[in-house]
């Protein structure tokens, strides 16, 4: 496809013969194009950089001058990584912890959502019953709540259950230790639907309706056209929505600080926005946490970019 | 090494708890859409949504109708105090909501300061993408490029506040500058400032960093609307002699307008909610503070829920305009290619 249309872009030019002016102009033209996408490029990339080299520069090196003195004087060590990483908390270290906290908070949160997604964009492309269309735009219309509306009261559902008029409906969940992580999980869960149902729903009511209407017609129930005939289709939704939901909870910091609790149960995020509260300074620590924080999402975005980006054009342009 | 594995071990379990239950789950639910009667579609589309709905029922919908009536009420939600909550936001000077001209230096309030970001992210985040997209258009290193600028759309907002807190970073004058933009003004031979103390200009600093996160969003969209527009008005433009900036006002912009308004749309529900970028590089304070910040300060640190929800439906009343704009827009396009 890439050479049909740089066919019919060079042709043209071929044609008309190009004037010395025309050549200058689109030289220069060519050239403020290339300086202006550098200057971005160099703007979108040299901040992050600049934290990745301090992280492996020695503490006092760090402090006492700018880190693009690491090429003329390159110094290396691991050691912020390792204090970080495995120092005793309080000298702002035992990153290791929060990770794992990162990580048991984020795999069941994609998930949940995933499947449950999946399920309700199934019932609402593929089966028949009234009210349907009603249903689905309902679900479209929640994706505007600010999910700022649904804390205070989904704080107050988990520590006090729901009582109306002095009669205790629902018990409170009193959740400790590691089962705290269960609201983190339904809390993101239930903001993640509106945009998934909506994703996966595009994308399913896109298959050709033949494939549903001969399973159906050879007496296949739903569950078996769901598991075998749409599921395998719709895998790249999955892998785009998975993606975005990885992203967003991994990268999340307003619904654990709200629902995640103490420092047992807090991921990366919320100790990464701690020090940078109370040790602004040391340097040597925060580069090095932050990269912490985003290597996991770097490394899944950067080799999973092409349905990410699938998903954002399902997303937006389609929408 | 402080690394105790015996620590991690139940919050291990717990996933793995939380995994199996996730396949019992899924595996009991499409047992029972087994044995149903398959003719009956009602049942099956009930069963199916069953899991969602509930969820959202329980997690998005009744909080969202409760936190609207929280609006209304006092600090400890045990009495109605009626329009209290929103002419404090309104009216009350201390509110911090309100800005203040009279200062040196000029204290935007935290109503403003959102205006600001809301006007300005999605803005000069389009037009930084826009540019980009076109500039690396078709170039050899096209792919490599854009992932360049792509790549900040992974790193969480706390990260990229460090990020650049770092490149904001103050030594005194004279001293060894470790941040990078202050680096650059010594340079130039400037003196060194202290960009996320000193107001108004703090916000201005902020904001660069969400811009720095959605430009790439913003391109990568823009960039596929681009390649989409049709090759022959493409060569039309280009038997016509058009200057590489002709094109771009008169073809290009065109052509791209529905996906144009698309990402500023999505940017600007996005930056609305903007929390965490706030809340990591000045915490709030030095003028600084947006609706979202203070919703959670409110409803979360202080514990005046009144306050923070009527914050919290504050942010859902700014998301309604947009959307609506967004909806007539979508009509009208779909009503003009029917026609």
């Amino acid at each position: 496809m890439s050479t049909g249309t740089e066919t019919i872009v060079a042709a043209p030019d071929a044609e008309v013969p190009p004037t010395v002016a025309g050549r200058v102009r689109k030289k220069l033209t060519s050239r403020t194009a290339s300086a202006v996408s550098l200057v971005i490029a160099l703007l979108w990339t040299v901040p992050t950089l600049g934290v990745l080299i301090s992280s492996i520069r020695p503490e006092n090196e760090i402090k006492s001058n700018g880190w693009w003195n690491f090429f003329s004087n390159p110094q290396f060590t691991l050691d912020n990584y390792n204090q970080v990483l495995f120092g005793s908390r309080s000298a702002s270290g035992g990153l290791a912890g929060y990770f794992v906290n990162s990580l048991v908070i984020t795999i069941p949160s994609v998930l949940f959502p995933l499947a449950f997604c999946a399920l309700a964009a199934y019932a609402l492309a593929w089966t028949r019953f009234r009210g349907r269309d009603w249903v689905y735009i309902g679900i479209f219309a929640l994706q505007i709540v600010p999910l700022q509306m649904a804390l205070i009261p989904l704080l107050s559902f988990f520590n006090y259950g729901v009582s109306l008029g002095g009669v205790q409906l629902l018990p409170a969940w009193d959740l400790d230790g590691p089962a705290k992580f269960i609201t983190v999980w339904f809390a993101h869960t239930c903001f993640a639907l509106p945009l998934g149902i909506f994703l996966l729903h595009n994308f399913m009511a896109e298959l050709p309706g033949d494939l549903v209407e001969a399973a159906r017609v050879d007496g296949a129930t739903h569950a078996k056209i769901f598991r075998s005939v749409i599921l395998p289709l719709i895998v790249p939704a999955l892998a785009s929505f998975a993606i975005f939901q990885f992203l967003w909870v991994w990268n999340d910091l307003l619904v654990a600080l709200i629902f995640a609790g103490g420092p047992k149960n807090a991921p990366l995020t919320v100790r990464l926005a701690e020090l940078a509260g109370n040790r602004g300074n040391e340097w040597q620590r925060l580069t090095a946490a932050a990269f912490v924080s985003i290597i996991v999402p770097l490394t899944v975005f950067l080799s999973l970019q092409r349905y990410f980006v699938r998903g954002l054009l399902a997303g937006s342009v389609k929408g | 090494m402080n690394f105790d594995f015996t620590a991690e071990a139940p919050k291990l379990m717990m996933l793995l708890y939380g995994v199996i239950a996730f396949a019992a789950v899924v595996g009991l639910l499409l047992l029972v859409l087994d044995v149903l009667p398959a003719r009956k579609d009602r049942w099956i589309a009930l069963g199916l949504l069953a899991p969602a709905g509930l969820l959202l029922l329980v997690g998005l919908v009744v909080p969202a109708i409760r936190t609207m009536v929280l609006a209304f009420m006092n600090a400890d939600s045990s009495e109605f105090v009626g329009l209290e909550n929103f002419r404090w936001m309104f009216t009350d000077k201390n509110s911090g909501m309100l800005p203040d001209f009279s200062t040196t230096p000029v204290q935007y309030g935290v109503l403003l300061s959102t205006l600001l970001w809301v006007l300005l992210v999605p803005t000069v985040s389009t037009a930084v993408g826009l540019v980009y997209a076109v500039m690396v258009d078709r170039s050899r290193f096209e792919s490599f490029a854009k992932s360049l600028v792509f790549m900040p759309m992974a790193i969480s907002f706390v990260g990229a506040g460090i990020i650049w807190k770092f490149v904001y970073e103050y030594r005194q004058e004279g001293a060894d500058q470790i941040g990078l933009l202050n680096q650059i003004v010594v340079w130039f031979g400037g003196t060194p400032q202290q960009w996320l103390l000193d107001g108004p200009w703090n916000t201005l600093f902020l904001i660069v960093v969400l811009v720095w996160i959605q430009a790439g969003f913003a391109m990568v969209v823009l960039s596929a609307a681009i390649k989409a527009i049709p090759a022959d008005i493409v060569e039309a433009a280009h038997i016509d002699g058009v200057t590489p900036w002709q094109m771009f006002w008169r073809v290009t912009i065109p052509s791209i307008r529905p996906a144009l308004v698309v990402v500023l749309v999505t940017i600007s529900i996005g930056t609305l909610k903007v929390f965490d970028i706030v809340r990591t590089m000045t915490g709030g304070q030095f003028g600084t503070s947006v609706v979202a910040n203070e919703m959670y300060t409110y409803s979360f640190r202080a514990d005046e829920k009144g306050k923070g929800a009527a914050l919290a439906v504050l942010l859902f009343l700014f998301v309604i305009p947009i959307v609506i704009y967004q909806v007539r827009l979508m009509r009208r396009r779909r009503l003009e290619g029917a026609r």
